[in-house]
Parts: structure tokens; sequence; C-alpha cells
């Protein structure tokens, strides 16, 4: 890169024509790590035709499996993958799980750039005693439940118990959280499955604990959905004062975000729920409730009294040594134990390797990688957590895949992506997967299975049922 | 000057006067006893079902005014929209078939109600355009198509930070108040300052005239400024 002149300026012109070949860029993943690092290839190099690969007949990752029911105007940035794959030099190519249907070298072989965003589809373990006992499940199991994520569509989760424990302080905690205790006339307006409306139907939780190591002010979720949790209708949020005590001071200088954060957290422990006291004089039904509890760390899941299921965890106490973000958790030697039926895990997801050919980093579970290209693979990139971490929100991930991108354009503009030999792209992955019996599900194919599921939410009032079997999606599409 | 009526049987499309799209006059009155605008919302006719907004589908890039709702009988569209007075207005009816949903498309006020304003994209490169008093600065970037990359992700409904604009400081005094809401997303944005708003939450007004606005850097941004420096110093 020495004497290249430095970097190409931010913002790309569009690459005027040129006798070369046009660049093949082929992206692995169709969430929005995938979508987003095609849109912005697409959109600033006016030749390079773009393939993105999925394992599922259906696209868009998490913004279909991940995000809650409740939250469709987060699901708006469909619209535009939507446009993206409709348009002239993107094609998308579902139900061809990359690795063992075609290889990445394989991809290499068939694209000047292969694009890694296939995301975080493992989970980060408890590894503790019990966490494999029926009732104890992981937050990215539930979620992929009540998501429609097939994988998980047999979960049948036993929510026969009054008490339910999260452990983890994040947003997906709070997801699962609200999608326990709101009341099911909002519910049944979403796109939850039709499966998971009905087991929260005859659900008998009505209190959740979210639990985390450390304290208030390090809790990863934010503002919006704590707001959102806080004003949930029918559930008191149970926030004990002395968990805050001082915090007001400490955080009178933090950042804007963590200052309204804390503070918001510290008015609903201080708030008296003077209605909901007055209810119950009244003799009304008990609200359901759901309440933090801070520097708790997960010992042991306790097995009843056959060992047969989950009746509860205990905790080692914990204090933090450091402050801020890097404040640790360190036991104290005291325990608790708390009684719960169900208990979910929400300590993180996690990446997996993908192909012998990619390396890995395994403590972090990242492909390692700078700016989004693959160290020591030339042609080779990634974008989304699994280049980064499994976190943030899309925004995060829309900055980080326009990173991506702008790294395989700098690389196409300046000739280290050598786009004279011409590749064929889906030309060649075409006759490999026919030969292993793999037929690719097209975006006008997901289009009507998208029809159907609209058209069978419409009777229900729901803007889509979802399809849950993939047997199922291929049998829509003649397959 | 046109007939009034109900703009949205699709086979009424008339070809306008200035031959860019076609549309109607609109005096105030949508036609039929259907579709009365007197700016309150209107009773859905008799046959017809409210959908829900997202049943109504991407709008995109076409330019609503404050549409409350869209009834559909069968093929047939009827929309209601509140209009913040009966001036006479040219409405530009296109529509787009999907499953039979008639979508207005820019629907544009005469030219008194121009605005400019200039963005100050990433990459230093000053866009600049015209506005109606009352759209929002992300409606502004949608309609006009202005290269923002990512702009507006969640389509303005305050579940995302992508529309993060920086105002000068006599300008951001002069705003509407922030909600809670918009304050809650905004501090999820990168780059933010004292004199950040999110786009989709601010309208344009008369005072605004000649209003620059600059689009923050992001993070990916700022790690290549960083990239840039290192190089240069080698």
């Amino acid at each position: 890169m020495a004497g290249a002149g430095g970097r190409a300026p931010l913002g790309l012109r569009r690459w005027l024509s040129s006798p070369a070949p046009a660049p093949r860029v082929c992206v692995v993943g169709s969430g929005p790590a995938g979508f987003y690092t095609a849109q912005h290839i697409l959109k600033h190099h006016g030749g390079a035709l773009v393939d993105i690969y999925e394992k599922l007949p259906v696209p868009f990752g998490l913004v279909r499996f991940g995000v809650a029911p409740d939250h469709p105007e987060v699901k708006n940035v469909i619209n535009t993958f939507t446009q993206t794959a409709r348009s002239e030099r993107c094609a998308y190519y579902g139900n061809v799980t990359v690795g063992r249907d075609v290889t990445v070298p394989e991809l290499q072989q068939a694209y000047h750039a292969v694009v890694l965003s296939y995301g975080a589809e493992d989970n980060r373990v408890l590894g503790i005693p019990g966490e494999n006992l029926p009732g104890v499940y992981t937050a990215r199991a539930f979620v992929g439940w009540y998501n429609g994520l097939p994988e998980n569509r047999d979960l049948k989760p036993d929510l026969s118990c009054e008490t339910a424990l999260i452990l983890g302080h994040g947003n997906v905690a709070l997801d699962i959280a609200r999608i326990l205790l709101s009341p099911l006339q909002l519910l049944r307006k979403t796109d939850i499955t039709d499966s998971s409306l009905a087991a929260l139907a005859c659900s008998k939780v009505k209190r959740v604990w979210l639990v985390g190591r450390r304290g208030p002010l390090q809790v990863a979720f934010t503002i919006k959905e704590l707001r959102e949790m806080i004003n949930l209708p029918g559930a008191r949020p149970v926030l004990d004062p002395a968990d805050f005590t001082g915090l007001e001071s400490a955080v009178r200088d933090a950042p804007r975000p963590r200052k309204r954060l804390t503070e918001l957290m510290i008015k609903t422990a201080l708030e008296k729920p003077v209605e909901m006291q007055a209810a119950a004089a009244a003799g009304a039904a008990a609200p359901r409730e759901w309440g933090l509890k801070f520097q708790r760390s997960p010992q042991e899941v306790l097995p009843s009294a056959d060992g047969r299921r989950a009746r509860g965890i205990r905790m080692a106490l914990t204090c933090l040594e450091g402050s801020g973000d890097s404040a640790k958790a360190v036991p104290t030697g005291a325990v608790e134990e708390l009684e719960c039926g169900l208990v979910l895990s929400s300590i993180g997801y996690r990446s997996l390797p993908l192909d012998p050919a990619v390396p890995f980093d395994s403590q972090h579970g990242v492909i390692p990688n700078s700016s989004g290209r693959v160290q020591g693979v030339p042609g080779l990139y990634c974008s989304g957590w699994v280049k980064r971490g499994p976190t943030g929100v899309i925004i995060t991930t829309m900055n980080d895949s326009f990173d991506t991108a702008q790294s395989v354009l700098e690389d196409l503009q300046g000739g280290v992506l050598d786009t004279s030999p011409p590749r064929e792209g889906f030309g060649l992955v075409e006759s490999i997967l026919r030969s292993r019996g793999v037929r690719p599900v097209s975006f006008s194919d997901w289009e009507k299975i998208d029809a159907a599921e609209v058209a069978r939410g419409k009777a229900a009032g729901k803007p889509r049922e979802k399809i849950v079997d993939p047997v199922e999606m291929l049998q829509i599409i003649g397959h | 000057m046109k007939k009034t009526g109900v703009c949205c049987q699709p086979d009424e499309r008339e070809a306008s006067a200035t031959g860019e799209c076609p549309g109607l006059w609109y005096d105030g009155h949508l036609g039929s006893a259907t579709l009365r605008v007197t700016g309150q919302k209107a009773q859905p006719p008799p046959g017809c079902c409210l959908l829900s907004a997202q049943e109504v589908g991407p709008l995109g890039n076409w330019d609503l005014l404050y549409v409350f709702g869209m009834y559909t009988k069968k093929k047939t569209v009827f929309a209601h929209c509140h209009v913040s007075s009966t001036q006479p207005k040219y409405l530009n009816c296109g529509y787009a078939e999907k499953g039979g949903l008639l979508i207005f498309s820019n629907l544009s006020y005469s030219s008194e109600d121009q605005v400019t304003v200039h963005f100050i994209n990433r990459d230093g490169e000053q866009l600049t355009t015209t506005a109606k008093e009352g759209d929002s600065l992300l409606e502004v970037v949608v309609n006009h198509n202005l290269a923002i990359d990512g702009f507006g992700a969640c389509e303005g409904t305050l579940a995302c930070s992508t529309c993060h604009l920086i105002f000068d400081k006599d300008t951001f005094q002069k705003l509407d108040a922030i909600s809670d809401a918009e304050l809650d997303m905004l501090d999820l944005a990168y780059g933010l300052t004292d004199t950040s708003r999110l786009g989709c939450q601010v309208c344009i007004k008369k005072l605004m005239d000649g209003l620059t606005v600059r689009v923050p850097m992001d993070v990916s941004d700022m790690r290549r400024q960083l990239e840039v420096g290192k190089q240069s110093k080698q």
C-alpha cells in the first residue's frame, strides 16, 4: 500500500465505464449486514454485480427472526433491502448453506470478492451446573421460538411457573421480559407466531426478574426499551432504591445517554406506584411485575426434588472493581437463592467458524480482520457481527457494513482486487449446487412465501403469519 | 384546471398541465360523498375497512400529506387526508398496484412554500435542495433522492438514529421542543453534539430558508480518517 497515495476519499463517485469485466461480489448472509454491504457496493460501483446467499429459504436474518414482534418499525429496513434485492445487479439465493452446499474456496473461484456476513448463530454458555435442566433456555432459542425461526419451532418452553428469571441486562433480556408479560391483546396484532401466542395465552408467568452480574451503571439495555417496559400495561416495575444510592451524583457528569438511562431507573425505583396500590386495595387482580437485580452472578440452577426440572437458582453476590464499562464483578463469598421455574440465559450471542479456509478467532468469536478485510486471505471480507462481535443495533451494523463495503470498493479501484480475469459468479455455483442436489430459492420465490404469510395473517388481523417449516416454504414455491 | 373528483380511481387519472406526472386539481373537496376533506378525520365509507400501516407497505419516495388511513374496497382505494387549508393545490396522483393499493405521489404545494436547505454530506460535499414548509428533513432527503448513505432506515418511526443531523446553534434554539422519544433515539447516535436532532422530527419552517445542516460522521468514517492520518505520517 506504500506509495499508493493514501486511501481513496470518502464517498467514492460512481464508477465510470471501462473495458474491464464487471466485478462479481458474493455476500454470505442476508441479514442487515449482508444487505447493507451489498447496497453500499451497488450504489457506489456502477458495474459491480452482487449475489447474496442465505442458508434459510427466507431472507433478512435477525430483522425477521430477532427483532421483537411488537417492534414493527424497526423492521422497516426490510423495505430498502427489498429494493436492493429487486435491483438489476443484485441476486438472492436462499436455501444455500455456505460451508456445506458450497465452500468458501469454491465461492472465491466464482467471485472476485467474497464478503462473510453470516452473523452469530450460537450463544455464550453459562458453564454452570443445572444449565441443561428442563426449564432453562437460551435467549437465542426463546427469541427464535416466538419469532418463528425454523430450528426453534419445537422449543415448547414450559411457562407453567409463576416466576421467570432472565440472566442478562441487555435489550434481548428486556424483549423477552416484555413478551412474557405483555397483555395478549397487544401481542395478538403482531407477527408473533400463532403457536407462541397460544403458549403465552396459557402462561402462568406473572413475575420476571432480570439479573445481572454488575450494577446499574453497567446495564447494556437502552433507554427506549427500558421506558417501554416501565410503561407496559398491567405490569409494575420493582426496582430497589437501595441499588441506586449515590448514583444520582455519580452520573451527573456522565455522557447524556448513560445519565438519562440511570436517571430513569432511579426515578422508577423511587416512585410509589399509587394506582397499583389503590387497585390492589380495591381487590383488583394483582398486576404482573418485573424487576432488576444487580450484582448477582449465577452459580447453579437448582433442580426440583425429583431432579426433573429447574426450581430455582443460586447466585453469588458480587462487588464491583473499577468503574464504568470496564468494571468487573468479583464474588464476595455471599450467596442468595431465588425460586423460579423458568430460566432464560441472555448473556450474548456467539459466531461459529464457517469453513476451514476462513481464519477464526475462537476466543473473541470473530473473523480476524482489519476494516473488514480478512487477515491473510486476499479477496475475503467480513461485515456485521461476525466481524465485530454480536452487539449493537441496526445502525451499528449499517455503519460497519458500509465500512467493509468501502474496503471492497477501495480494493476494486486500487487494483488490489484483480478483476481482469472474469469470474463466472452464480454460473459456476449453480452447477456445484446442482451436483449436490441443492435447489436455491430466488427473491421472487421469497415474495410468494411473503404473500402467503401476509394472506394468512390477514384473517387474524396480523401483519403476517410466519411459516415456520422450511419444507412448507419450499412447497409453496413448488420446490 | 381540472375537475374535482375522487382522484383515487385508477382510471380517473388525467394528464396534468405540467406534463410531469398525471394529476388533478383539488379545490377542497376530494369528490364524492365517500371522501370529503374538511381538515378532520373522515369516516370510512361503508363496506371499507381500515388497513394497518403495515399493509400500506413501503411508501418510499412518495410525498404524502398527513394520511390518516387508507381504506380499501376491493381494488378501489380511498385515501383521506388532512390538508392544512382549502386553497387550491395540485395533487399528483400516481399509483402503484400493490395488491390493489393506490399510493399518492409527489403532492406539491405552490412555489411560495419553498425553502432552500443545504446538507453538508459526510465527505464534505454540499447538497442543496428546496423543500416545502411542514416537510420533515427526512422527507426532504428521501423525496429529493439526496445521496446520503443509510439515511432514515426506520422510515421516520423513531426506531433508529440514522437521520441524525447537526444544526447551527441559532437555528437549533428555534426548533420545536424535543420529545423524550426523540431524545431516547438520539442518545444512540454517533457523534452526538449539543445541537443534534433527528431529521424525521424536525419540520421545515419559513425561518429555515437558507439553512445548512451537517450529516455527522459515523464510526467507520472516523476510523478511516484516523487511518489516513496515520498513513500520511509514515
